[in-house]
Formats: C-alpha cells, structure tokens, sequence
C-alpha cells in the first residue's frame, strides 16, 4: 500500500474528435514526490492533468488515481486531491474568505471546519489582511495563491497544479514557488506543469518533457541534463548575426561536444566554458557577446526536439 | 447490474447540493445588484395584475368560467402568480446560470471537487424556486388582501407554484445549456412573453378557434395557469391532474437534460 503510485498511467490518450492531445503516455507517481510535466503551449499538459483530475474521461489507455478508476470512482478520488487549474476561476461574488469556505463545503466540511480551515489557509498563503475583500482587486498573484489555499481545503493526498506561475511577474512568482516549496516539505504530493524550466528545475524531484501529446524525456532535472546537455553552455552573439549564423557555426566546428546555431544566437555546449571560449578567440572569431552559463532544462527540451519552450 | 448502474446515476448527496445551495446564499448576500433583479422580477406581475386585472376588469365585469362567475381581477390574478413563479425561477436558471456556466467559470470549479453535475442542476434549481417562492409568497399575500382569493385558496396555490418555479426552472436550465450567447436570450423572451399573453392568462382559452386552443394546451405555461387558478379559485377538477403531471415531467426531464449538458461541456 505505502509504494502503491498516487497515479497510475498506461498507453493513456486523450482524442478530441480526429485531434490527439495526448498521443499514449506512461506514468507513475509515487507519493510524497513532486513530480512536473514540462513542456511548450499545446503539449497535452492541461489535457493530462484534466484526466487526473477526474473531470475528463480518458480516449484510450489505463488510468488509476489513488488506486481507484476516475471513471466509476470519480467522485471518492475528487474528494482527495485538490486541484489549482491553469486559469483562475475564484468566485467574484464571494470575497476572499467566502471563497475558500464555500469550497470547502462542497466537500462536506462542517460550517464551523471550514471557517477554521479558511483561516489558517489565508494564513498559509499569507493572505490573512485580505479575508474580508473582494477577489477582483487582488494582483495575480494574489489570486493565484487563494486558488491554491482553495484547492487545499479538503487536506488532499495529491496536489494537481496547472501553470502555478504562468503570467506573474519574478517577485509573485517567487512567492508562490515559496509556499509550494513549503508544501513539498510537508510531505504533499505535487505535480504541477510548466513551460519554465527554471519553475521545473526549483521544485520537481522528478519530471516529463512533453511535446505534441507524447513524452520524449524523464527523470530529475540534473538527470536529464546530464544526459541531454553538457554542464555548460556558451551563448555567443555575432553583430552581423542572423544570416550569418550557421557560416559562424561551421567555423566553430570541433568546438565542445555540440552547436546549435539560432536566429538570434550560437548555442555552444561543452562541460568546460571557458575552454571554449579561449578556443573561440584562438581561431580568430570576435563575438559581439559571450556568455557562459550553466546548462538548464531549456537546453534539453532544445536538444530533444530542436525548439525552445518559451517564444 | 442495471439496478446498480442506475443507482450510482442518481445517487446524490444532499449535503453537496446543499454546499451548491450554499454558494448562491453567499453571493446574494455580497451584491447589492442582486436585490436589483430580485425586486424587479417581483414588480412586473404585480403592475399587469394592477393594470389588466383591476383597470381593465372595470370595463369587461364579471367572466363566467365552465358555469363559474368570477370578477375579471380574479381570474387574471392567478395568472400573474403562476407568471411570477415561472419568471422568478427563470431569472436564476437562465441568466444567473447560463453567466455561472460561460463567464464565471463557477461551476468548471464545482466540477473539480466531489459535487456531481446533477448535484449542480438540482442545486441550482432549488435555489431558483426558493427565490422564486418568495417573489410567489408575497404576491399571494397581495392576492388575498384584494380579495382576490381566499386564504384557503392561497394555502393551496402555495405548493403549486413551487411545481410551476421547479418544472419551468429545470426546462430553462436546459435551454441555457445551449445558449450561444446573449443575443439567443432575446429569443428566449419573446417565446417567454407570447406565453405570457395566450395561455390562458387575460382571457380563457375557450374564446380562441378550436385549433389554436389545442396548440395553447401543448404549451407549458398554459398547464401551469390552469394548476394555480384551479386550485385558487377552489374550481378543480380531474384535469389538475394532467397539468401537475405536465409540470413534473418538465422538472425531472429539465433536470435530467441540464446536468448532461453540463457534464458534456465541462467534462470532455
Ligand atoms: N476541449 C478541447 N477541444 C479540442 N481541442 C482541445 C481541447 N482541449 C485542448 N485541445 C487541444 O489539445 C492540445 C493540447 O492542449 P493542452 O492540453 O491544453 O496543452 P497544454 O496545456 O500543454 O498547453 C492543443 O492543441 C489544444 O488546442
Ligand atoms: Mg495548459
């Protein structure tokens, strides 16, 4: 019972009339991990999480959530996991407080333990000033932290967050990844999605790359660096860049153990940077700029299917 | 096996859709606008009971219904109550519900708890007729001190604008499923307003040709008007019963079509 996945998926696949969302994916999440998918708009995430949410219905495949089948289990495997969609849908004509114990009655809490578990939650998310206002003037990542105090009013064993920071700006975003983090700690079990790979590489033990319905990579962040990427990346930028962008790339040629040559750049992987960039200069090339950075999830979804996440 | 399938259907819980019941009390209580719609949707069959029934009721005298003689006033004035019950439900499960279903993305979050879309339906329509009831409590109050009906007769018209508020809420919930948006409202109130004059509200259906009496009796308002005066006028017969089953088929089909919709557009 203590190893049994908190998610459980085989072959599964989501159809919307000839379209495939999700093209047959396997999963096992294990409880107490944090566990994301990563990938750029129209992976299939939302589709994947709206199936372990129990709110769609899987095409194809095998899908078991805490051991029961959302199809005929719906309703018992709702009342355990709590759920932060990828849009905000908090009720404008409840204020903030209202907002979490009206949830909280839908899963049958008592009026007085929803009350008490409405406050602490404001608590958590640090939104305890705010208790008596309207939601429509809150910032966004204001909304976006009551979302997530709402979907932790039933206590549940799993965590599903859709985009926790999309459209916030670095200090929202850096709060929310704070109290997530602190969720972690205490042992919930999270699986949130992302096209950042910053969000991904902070707080995911384990992750999948998703592209076009299909996942097309695995394992935790340094894992999939190291085996997708080299320690290090030097970013160049010629002046007359652009066009000339792959002539630069064959005089590199030899340099670190790739080169992936953009519109707007020259990715140079090797494990030692400034190595490189001697070797650079050595063959008498005169970058307008260079960078030398650690290697991050970007690179590897860049490597595995020759895009980058985020345009 | 069919047995059991059919009870995991329509095994509801009653704390849930008293939860869905819940959320509409919370909200009446934070928006000043609400109080708005809600006397509005109360004035409006009163000012025709007023206008039609007294002002032109001095003009007509007394009708004669089936060998019963009533003032003019008196027979309009179940009318406007059965009007006011099925406008009063109508209210919240069209507009309120449809903006709840499109715009606010209330129920998507619902959806995500334990609460089944039945759960909702059901939810949303109780709550629509105990609003409606109250809009139906007071006018029955003005009923009986105009004397238009007797308080007997107003005890026994109570539950039957209850079914009234439940069969047209649960249709017009359906129908709100299938909105496209505002414009198709319009629509909707002209159907709503053509039911309002013909079934039988300002004058019995007897006066209209053979032919457009039976196509009056298919109409839902028609049965709900016969059910309400029937019973407050103390002038009832064995075809009460076919407009009260009328009305229940209404409610448990409107039920039962709202939730699948919802679940089709929310659940795919
Ligand atoms: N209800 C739907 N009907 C039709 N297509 C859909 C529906 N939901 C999602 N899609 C399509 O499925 C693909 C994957 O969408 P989604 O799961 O939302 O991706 P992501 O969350 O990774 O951005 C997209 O191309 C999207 O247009
Ligand atoms: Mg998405």
């Amino acid at each position: 019972m203590a190893d049994q996945p908190l998610i459980h998926a085989r072959g599964l696949v989501k159809r919307f009339g000839d379209f495939t969302a999700v093209a047959g994916i396997d999963l096992d999440v294990a409880p107490g991990e944090a566990f994301g998918f990563l990938g750029p708009n129209g992976a299939g995430k939302s589709s994947t999480m709206r199936m372990i949410g129990c709110v769609s219905t899987p095409t194809q495949g095998e899908l078991r959530i805490l051991g029961m089948d959302p199809v005929r289990d719906g309703t018992r495997i709702r009342a355990r996991l709590g759920v932060c969609p990828q849009l905000d849908n908090l009720d404008p004509d409840l204020n903030v407080r209202e907002n979490l114990t009206t949830y909280a009655r839908y899963f049958g809490l008592s009026r007085a333990e929803s009350r008490k578990r409405a406050d602490e939650l404001l608590e958590f998310v640090q939104l305890a000033d705010r208790a008596e206002g309207k939601v429509e003037p809150l910032s966004g990542g204001m909304k976006r932290r009551l979302t997530i105090a709402r979907a932790m009013v039933n206590d549940p064993d799993l965590v599903l967050l859709d985009e926790p920071t999309t459209g916030l700006d670095p200090q929202a975003r850096h709060l929310v990844w704070e109290r997530l983090f602190r969720l972690k700690q205490r042992g919930t079990t999270l699986v949130l999605t992302t096209h950042y790979m910053d969000e991904a590489e902070q707080l995911c033990d384990r992750l999948v790359v998703m592209d076009a319905g299909k996942i097309v990579a695995e394992g935790s962040p340094r894992s999939l660096i190291q085996t997708y990427s080299t320690a290090e990346v030097v970013e160049l930028r010629f002046a007359d860049g652009l066009d000339a962008n792959a002539d630069y790339a064959a005089k590199l040629d030899g340099i670190g153990e790739r080169i992936d040559p953009l519109p707007d750049r020259i990715l140079l992987y090797a494990d030692d940077g400034d190595d490189a960039v001697s070797e650079v200069h050595r063959r008498g090339l005169a970058p307008a700029s260079v960078l030398v950075r650690r290697s991050t999830l970007e690179d590897v979804f860049l490597q595995l299917t020759g895009r980058t996440l985020v345009d | 096996m069919m047995t059991t399938l059919v009870a995991a259907r329509v095994s509801l819980s009653p704390s849930r859709v008293g939860a869905v019941i819940n959320r509409n009390v919370g909200a009446l209580r934070s928006g000043p606008a609400y109080w708005v719609v809600l006397i509005s949707g109360f004035f409006e069959p009163l000012l025709y009971l007023l206008s039609i029934g007294v002002g032109v009721g001095a003009l007509v005298g007394d009708l004669t219904v089936d060998g019963h003689t009533m003032s003019y006033a008196a027979f309009v004035a179940p009318a406007m109550l059965a009007v006011s019950a099925m406008s009063g439900a109508l209210a919240e499960t069209t507009f309120n519900f449809f903006f709840k279903l499109k715009y606010m993305k209330t129920f998507e979050a619902v959806l995500a708890t334990p609460v089944r879309p039945f759960e909702i339906a059901l939810g949303e329509l109780v709550w629509a007729v105990v609003r409606g009831s109250v809009y139906t409590a007071i006018f029955l109050g003005f009923m009986v001190a105009l004397g238009l009906s007797s308080v007997a007769g107003a005890l026994a018209a109570f539950p039957a604008t209850v079914l009234v508020g439940l069969a047209f809420g649960a249709v017009g919930m359906w129908v709100s499923t299938l909105m496209r948006g505002w414009q198709d409202f319009d629509l909707m109130g002209t159907g709503q307003f053509a039911m309002f004059l013909f079934s039988g509200t300002f004058s019995p259906v007897q006066n209209y040709p053979v032919g457009v009496e039976v196509l009056i009796q298919l109409t839902p308002l028609y049965h709900a008007v016969e059910l309400v005066r029937g019973l407050c006028t103390g002038i009832v017969g064995p075809g009460l019963l076919v407009n009260a089953a009328y009305l229940v088929v209404m409610t448990v089909g409107g039920l039962w079509l709202a939730s699948r919709r919802v679940e089709k557009m929310l659940c795919e």
